[in-house]
């Protein structure tokens, strides 16, 4: 029988400590919602506008701040600039300032005083309590992980295959549609898959923004303050498993997508 | 016609410091240097990847000094070959010929002939991680070639493959000159060189010491470096006297060595190649005018025989069959005479 020293036992068992923190609480609320319970907040209407609104919000932002923050990620792996290191610590700003903080100071940047809800009420938007505000507040929290895991990416390319196409006559801007995307294609996935989930489960930017529409995490907590646990409770459980469903999807997608494009990886 | 004019780059902890030599079309360059020397930085200068600092790029008459790198007509074939893995052995080939304006059936003829051409028309479907390490050198040339750049640069093309694909590949190499290629080739090996160039530089820390053909350079070592280089061993720095109408050279000690050939020269270096040296037990009349009693320091097989190491003075390296390292029961610390021609020590002007 295989021995285990002292050493391995401490760690195995304050791993275990670990996984069961993160498992207890949801498991214990999956346990506590009866199907019953589910089936019919699944049938609610105002949950299931919730969720589409969320989902279709959260997926918009990402690919809308991903068409900039993609060759960013480029630009931070490939070029020396001045400040540098400075551009890199406000990328991850939003992820170590407090979300409600984030919020209050999105909704100054787009609220119709702003030079950008001045620019949204000239074409009759005001971001407001309108989806295009929640995506902006998903959106603000959720860059962070897009721009690391490209920027990651983009690294881990080797510059002399850039290097080389240059040399075999093909311009900056087709070596990077040819190349570098390609080859740093698998990482981008990974933050494209963070980003969106990010943007999804996010509640404190959100609500400074836009109370209504009511995207699902504000939901939850409006349906805990005003019924109790109990009527919070199935809307949380239905949520989480719709989140883990599209993780889930997007992961094997772009993982038969990787295998199909670079089988080498 | 290829011509670098003084060209220096500046790059952290290194620079190439006023590099100049010119490349006649259809001729076979080596770049030949050790490691660290520069070699790559400046090919990959030349190709426009590294920025010059000063100086000026000519390619045929055209400066292209900051000319872009995808239109300087220069084809670049990096040591690790950069095959680039997402895409086949034909996607590869293909990469250089989007964008030229030519039909489907055009493009697939150029890679078609290309492959032939390199012996790989059985790997164009392939991908490159299923590739060999000689394979994947001749996918790196074929995709270069397709684009037929006014010069191909090779960055140490033949290192990292055993003797019998290297035969294979200079011989390729030597296919591809012969059909008019200008070629620039680096490498760190001397049989390399000799075997491929028509012309060739020598490199060290950045600057070109020396440069010419093969039998100009490794003929007339412009110094030591280029001797070691060339496996030349017995090369010293020495001053020169005439003494009774005859030179005598002085290796940096009492050592007096007669030289065939007469100079005006005070210093210079001479040079005796290993072969030329004769070894015996004890000292006889001969007509060699330089006969020396030393030490054996070293002896050691070599591809001709063997190799002796006699300390004389100065430290010379003869070259004798194993047969007379026997007959002569040569070791280490034993005493043994060296004997060596006058017209043997070749004088070469500083």
């Amino acid at each position: 029988m295989k021995r285990y020293s002292p050493f391995q036992l401490t760690i195995t068992f304050a791993g275990a400590l670990i996984l069961l923190f993160i498992v207890a609480p949801l498991v214990g609320m999956f346990i506590s919602t009866s199907p019953s319970d589910l089936f019919e907040t699944a049938r609610d209407a105002e949950v299931q506008q919730s969720i589409k609104l969320t989902i279709w919000v959260s997926l918009s932002a990402t690919v809308f701040f991903a068409i900039a923050a993609i060759p960013l990620s480029y630009l931070l792996a490939r070029k020396e600039f001045p400040l540098k290191s400075l551009v890199s610590g406000i990328i991850d700003l939003p992820v170590v300032i407090p979300h409600s903080a984030a919020g209050i100071a999105i909704l100054g940047f787009v609220s119709r005083d702003s030079v950008v809800g001045k620019m949204g009420s000239a074409v009759g938007l005001n971001f407001v309590g309108h989806p295009a505000g929640i995506a902006i507040a998903m959106a603000f929290v959720s860059l962070p992980f897009l721009i690391n895991a490209a920027r990651d990416g983009f690294g881990s390319v080797p510059e002399r295959l850039e290097k080389a196409a240059l040399t075999l006559g093909a311009s900056p801007a087709r070596v990077f549609f040819t190349i570098s995307l390609p080859l740093a294609w698998r990482s981008i996935v990974s933050g494209l898959i963070l980003m969106f989930a990010r943007g999804m489960s996010e509640f404190g930017a959100v609500i400074m923004v836009a109370y209504h529409p009511m995207i699902t995490p504000i939901l939850i907590y409006e349906r805990f303050g005003a019924f109790g646990l109990k009527y919070a409770r199935p809307v949380s459980v239905l949520f989480i498993l719709i989140s883990l469903t599209v993780f889930v999807a997007l992961r094997v997608l772009a993982r038969n997508r990787n295998q199909k494009s670079t089988p080498h990886a | 016609m290829l011509e670098l004019r003084n060209i220096t780059c500046d790059f952290p902890g290194f620079s190439l410091t006023e590099i100049s030599f010119s490349v006649g079309d259809g001729e076979y360059f080596i770049l030949l240097g050790e490691s660290g020397a520069g070699k790559s930085l400046l090919l990959e200068a030349i190709a426009g990847l590294n920025p010059v600092k000063s100086g000026v790029l000519l390619l045929n008459g055209k400066n292209i000094t900051s000319e872009k790198i995808q239109q300087r007509g220069i084809g670049l074939v990096f040591q690790d070959q950069a095959v680039f893995p997402h895409l086949s052995v034909k996607e590869n080939i293909a990469y250089p010929l989007k964008g030229k304006h030519l039909s489907t059936s055009e493009k697939n003829r150029i890679i078609e002939e290309t492959a032939i051409l390199l012996q790989i028309s059985g790997l164009l479907d392939r991908r490159p991680e299923t590739l060999s390490g000689g394979e994947l050198q001749r996918v790196a040339l074929a995709r270069a070639l397709v684009q037929k750049p006014k010069v191909l640069l090779l960055d140490e093309p033949l290192s990292a493959t055993d003797s019998k694909l290297r035969s294979e590949l200079r011989s390729l190499l030597r296919q591809i000159n012969r059909m008019g290629q200008t070629i620039i080739h680096v490498t760190h090996d001397f049989d390399e060189a000799v075997s491929l160039a028509d012309h060739i530089a020598i490199m060290h820390l950045g600057h070109i010491v020396q440069s010419g053909t093969p039998r100009e350079v490794f003929g007339n070592p412009a110094n030591e470096f280029v001797a070691h280089f060339a496996g030349i061993r017995n090369f010293f720095k020495v001053s020169i006297t005439l003494q009774d109408g005859k030179c005598i050279a002085f290796p940096e000690n009492d050592l007096a060595i007669s030289i065939g050939e007469s100079t005006d020269d005070k210093s210079g270096y001479i040079l005796i190649r290993n072969e030329d040296i004769l070894l015996s037990q004890a000292a006889f009349e001969s007509s060699a005018l330089n006969n020396f009693e030393g030490i054996v320091l070293d002896l050691y097989p070599s591809r001709a025989g063997m190799d002796v190491v006699v300390d004389i003075g100065i430290v010379l390296h003869a070259q004798i069959s194993r047969e007379s390292a026997e007959k002569l029961e040569l070791a280490p610390s034993r005493k043994v005479w060296t004997h060596f021609k006058a017209s043997s020590v070749k004088l070469i002007s500083t």
